[in-house]
């Protein structure tokens, strides 16, 4: 990338009040305030959105999915964080 | 849980009620009452804003407090399996911590003032807490009671209208479920061993049962601001409704394990299709709350020393990170 392209940004839309933002894209512009401008005519032409966020691309902290097998290892044999884990009798309502 | 919303008094100043009469707060207000969530940067009442911080903080405050009475058993679990489940119970109640510390922060004020708070004791945590954990049984039935409780006052508070608090308690709930399930199954274990682990099980629901009640937090005669956050989308439901529905559930559960409420006034009441309980100590509450439980004192400095002994873990940990972001810098320039 030459020192001359636009950055690029994650974009992030609140579908409606009460849900959290969701990733929906990128796009590139010159600043933060041209991102938003953008993703608003790019991701929110049939009213998608009632909020977004931009995020500079280079600032997300991403896993590594090669080591997924290894990074997400501890939650494998933790079964028991689970409610079906547990035998409750049918007899016992709401529990 | 872990909401009583006692430490709000009446006449008490610092949250101020609100009339609603400014064009912005008439706005808030119908948005309120068209079920529209509120998100951090709309605009929102003063009195709006401290109702929250104080409720999540308290809220996130107890959950913390809370991992207190059972980390008194993990490493004296009966078995290696019941081990693992109450420390991943436990675990989670840290995260419930976490997402309702960051909940509170979305409204502007820092986790620094939140802990602070609790340190100081300025701030509360609910009541339940202050019970000890003398014996295996009230593991199980802390689970079955006081998750319990906590489920019953967390659901309607899934529709909260403040968006953030919202959905941490959406998170909240899905995690609850394991906890009272693993609680119920210690109890049911307990209740078809020997003569001794029933009485065991049967002498931690008598000293569980009415604390479990009060985490309701008081009757509705005497919650001065329960209108107000009714008003405001943040209270969906009575205490004394939630503590009915509590009873309600709990009773046959309790049957069912052949153990016997310590209520001599419990009765169900054909007429208005609930039970009848007896009166609670209202007093018992109110000395629990500002600090003479069984357990204030130890659980205060319990939270202090643990707080002052990881001061050097949270330094550590910042020096360790400038170090390799030095290291860095260093080798790309
Ligand atoms: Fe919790
Ligand atoms: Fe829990």
């Amino acid at each position: 990338m030459s020192s001359r392209d636009w950055p690029l940004f994650e974009v992030f839309i609140r579908s409606r009040n009460g849900l959290s933002h969701k990733h929906v894209g990128s796009l590139h512009a010159a600043d933060a305030g041209m991102a938003l401008e953008n993703a608003r005519d790019v991701y929110t032409r049939r009213a998608e959105g009632v909020s977004i966020w931009v995020v500079p691309s280079t600032q997300i902290v991403a896993s590594d999915p090669g080591e997924k097998d290894a990074f997400f290892e501890p939650t494998a044999d933790k079964i028991y964080r689970h409610p079906t884990f547990y035998d409750i009798p049918d007899d016992v309502k709401n529990i | 849980m872990y909401t009583q919303g006692l430490d709000v008094k009446p006449g008490d100043k610092a949250i101020p009620l609100e009339s609603g009469t400014s064009e912005a707060e008439q706005g808030f207000q119908g948005r309120i009452d068209r079920d529209d969530r509120i998100e951090p940067k709309d605009w929102m009442p003063e009195g709006y804003r401290k109702t929250l911080i104080r409720q999540i903080s308290q809220h996130a405050h107890s959950e913390v407090v809370g991992m207190l009475p059972e980390g008194n058993w993990i490493t004296r679990a009966p078995s290696l399996r019941r081990k693992a489940v109450l420390l991943a119970k436990v675990q989670d109640e840290a995260g419930h911590g976490l997402y309702l510390y960051s909940a509170a922060e979305t409204l502007g004020v820092s986790r620094a003032e939140l802990v602070e708070q609790l340190l100081s004791g300025k701030a509360k945590y609910s009541s339940i807490f202050n019970y000890p954990t003398t014996t295996w049984a009230d593991i199980g039935a802390i689970g079955w009671l006081v998750d319990g409780a906590a489920i019953m006052n967390q659901i309607p508070l899934c529709r909260c209208s403040y968006g953030p608090y919202a959905r941490a308690m959406i998170r909240i709930c899905k995690e609850e479920s394991f906890h009272q399930r693993q609680g119920y199954e210690i109890m049911l274990a307990l209740s078809r061993g020997s003569d001794a682990q029933k009485a065991m099980a049967q002498d931690a629901l008598d000293r569980w049962w009415w604390p479990s009640l009060m985490m309701f937090g008081p009757s509705d005669k005497d919650s001065p601001h329960s209108a107000q956050s009714m008003r405001w989308g943040i209270k969906r439901i009575s205490n004394d409704d939630l503590r009915q529905k509590f009873v309600d559930v709990t009773v046959p559960q309790a049957e069912y394990l052949g153990l016997k409420m310590p209520d001599p006034d419990l009765a169900w009441n054909e007429a208005r299709g609930h039970y009848d309980f007896g009166a609670i100590d209202w007093e018992e509450l109110k000395q629990v709350i500002s600090g003479n439980g069984p357990c204030n004192k130890s659980r205060m400095k319990a939270r202090r020393d643990a707080h002052a002994e990881g001061a050097w873990v949270r330094e550590a940990a910042l020096a360790h990170a400038e170090k390799r972001r030095a290291r860095a810098l260093k080798k790309a320039g």
